[in-house]
């Protein structure tokens, strides 16, 4: 058993889950099997291997485009200016409780 | 009991042009399919009748006033429904965003309306598109045209029933793992997975960045690159977009795939495939052969741990991006006594199963102990698997495989089974976690009558490679629905 009833609880806390008592045994028991499958990994020898943590394209890597000079290949970053960004009341529209310009939530200051 | 429109973005093109019929008629001949078949297929959430008749009009008029058309004009598109639509709701297929309707439209989404496309509504997806059948809609599974009582594939399922059954001439989809590709598979249309970059994300709503991307579905080949000449390209407003020019691909086409490389990797051919799958997709591949490329064998020693590997990584980053659903700001709130137990029953009672099992799979993964075990690991597998790639490249020019172990299967047929419905996605995940372009074509039908797909896959930006390749294989074989 990789994944323990115990190890079920903490985890569903952190991800703000509130399980019932049933969920919590019927995952207990999937992501033990899904956990044994992904166990193959550690099988693998990654040595020296860098972890591929994201992926970025600019012109000069890029092989279907041969008109990219090497300028173009800066990081692909727009400029840094102010623009208008008058969206606050469209976004309250959609918010389940607002007290505008607020989103309204339980107290969480005891005074 | 397919029957896909015998209307495609070109025709639609001649036929605006010479007045033979107006872009109002061909929405309205839409949705009076749609309000017919929806009910039993489920391909469609919500509709914009309103936005896509406003459209057509405009349309209409530019055509009375001898303006100039853009490419799509008039043509009728789906929109997987999590990708933004301002105005029109748009729910992921989750009931935690039951009733929200985005401020914004996703650029994707901009694009093709500036190029004249109707958007006919929001199509059926597994929620948050965790899912390789469907089955996981909060709002009911989604029935394969080809066959109803099987899955459609997932998790775009809405999107591929939706062209399949000729209630859209095309339809955006997402893939993550292979959620257009598979799909496209499973009810025999092309469906294009482009390049990590090459789409604006803008607007997507995330389940694993480091992966998602939005492609098209078609009845045809040429009209998957006409949707795609439109969509593709770089935009400011999302980061990850790449600033690299983006050619035509529907100009480009008909070019000549003579003396083309094709990779075929063993590791795509051996347990688990169905057989049927197999001759075919070997059959297409000798086709490719009569057709001028060159085959040449592969070893990608990495595949077998895809699934593994893919499985933590989108699961990671899905229980990020899914934490912004907590009850505050939009979509579903269940109240609480307390701001923590406002958020834990807005979530309980908002996400469904497997949205659920993939948050603890991918919290657990990250969280303290375990991390280095599993995410750092899977990390660092995934760029083996990307090596794989990038070594199979410099001896070939496009890799095909089958997209799916199996033709569509039946519904209810693997949902007790979590682990059985991830492998569904064996042969897609490898090209998504090495953010190659990979496209789905139709190359035959089983015994029983169902589509199987052939997947070609290519370097990086190599997206006009792959859709020539397609096309000719598409115009020698005639393998449509």
């Amino acid at each position: 058993m990789t994944i323990s009833p115990e190890d079920v609880l903490r985890v569903a806390e952190l991800a703000q889950l509130e399980l019932t008592p049933e969920e919590a045994e019927l995952y207990r028991g999937q992501l033990d099997e899904i956990l044994n499958y992904i166990g193959k990994l550690q099988k693998l020898d990654v040595t020296n291997v860098e972890p591929m943590t994201q992926m970025s394209f600019n012109s000069a890597e890029a092989p279907a485009s041969s008109s990219a000079s090497p300028r173009e290949a800066e990081p692909d970053l727009r400029e840094d200016k102010l623009r208008p960004c008058n969206i606050a009341d469209a976004v309250l529209e959609q918010a389940p409780d607002a007290a505008k310009p607020f989103f309204r939530v339980p107290k969480v200051i005891e005074r | 009991m397919s029957a896909a429109t015998t209307w495609t973005a070109a025709s639609i093109q001649t036929a605006l042009r010479a007045k033979k019929v107006s872009a109002r008629e061909i929405a309205t001949e839409f949705y009076a399919n749609i309000d017919r078949r929806n009910p039993d297929i489920n391909a469609y959430l919500t509709l914009s009748r309103e936005r896509a008749f406003a459209q057509a009009d405009r349309v209409d008029v530019a055509t009375a006033c001898g303006e100039k058309l853009g490419p799509l004009a008039g043509v009728p598109i789906a929109v997987k429904d999590v990708i933004s639509t301002a105005g029109v709701r748009t729910t992921c297929g989750s009931k935690i965003l039951e009733s929200y309707v985005p401020p914004y439209d996703a650029t994707a989404v901009s694009r093709l309306e500036k190029a004249g496309a109707v958007i006919l509504g929001k199509t059926n997806c597994d929620e948050f598109a965790m899912g390789s059948s469907n089955e996981n809609s909060a709002y009911g599974p989604v029935r394969n045209p080809v066959a109803m009582d099987r899955v459609p594939g997932g998790s775009s399922g809405g999107s591929a029933a939706a062209v399949a059954a000729g209630l859209a001439v095309a339809a955006l989809g997402t893939d993550t793992g292979g959620s257009i590709r598979q799909p496209g598979a499973c009810c025999g249309v092309p469906a294009m997975m482009p390049t990590y970059g090459r789409v604006s994300r803008y607007g997507l709503i995330a389940f694993a960045s480091s992966l998602d991307r939005i492609g098209p579905f078609a009845t045809n080949v040429a009209d998957t690159a006409a949707v795609m000449s439109v969509i593709a390209g770089h935009d400011e407003n999302d980061a990850t977009s790449a600033a690299v020019p983006a050619p035509d691909y529907a100009a480009g086409i008909e070019q000549a795939i003579q003396g083309l490389r094709i990779g075929v990797p063993e590791e795509y051919f051996g347990e688990g495939i169905d057989s049927q799958v197999k001759e075919k997709v070997l059959a297409g591949i000798a086709l490719l052969e009569k057709l001028g490329c060159k085959r040449v064998s592969l070893k990608m020693p990495h595949t077998e741990y895809a699934i593994a590997t893919y499985y933590i990584v989108a699961t990671a980053e899905a229980s990020s991006n899914l934490a912004r659903y907590d009850g505050v700001r939009y979509g579903l709130r269940v109240p609480g006594a307390t701001l923590i137990d406002m958020y834990r029953k807005t979530r309980e009672r908002g996400f469904g199963a497997e949205v659920k099992r993939r948050l603890m799979l991918g919290t657990y993964a990250l969280s303290s102990g375990y991390y280095d075990a599993y995410y750092l690991r899977a990390q660092k597998v995934r760029a083996l698997i990307a090596r794989d790639f990038t070594e199979a490249f410099q001896k070939v020019d496009a890799i095909v495989t089958p997209t799916a172990p199996t033709p569509a299967f039946k519904l209810g047929e693997k949902t007790s089974d979590p682990l059985q419905m991830y492998l569904a996605d064996i042969y897609t995940v490898t090209g998504s976690l090495a953010g190659i372009p990979g496209i789905s074509v139709p190359c035959g039908i089983t015994k029983e009558k169902l589509p199987i797909g052939m997947q070609i896959l290519g370097p990086h930006f190599s997206e006009a490679r792959i859709l020539q390749l397609a096309r000719a294989f598409e115009k020698a074989g005639g393998f449509t629905i």
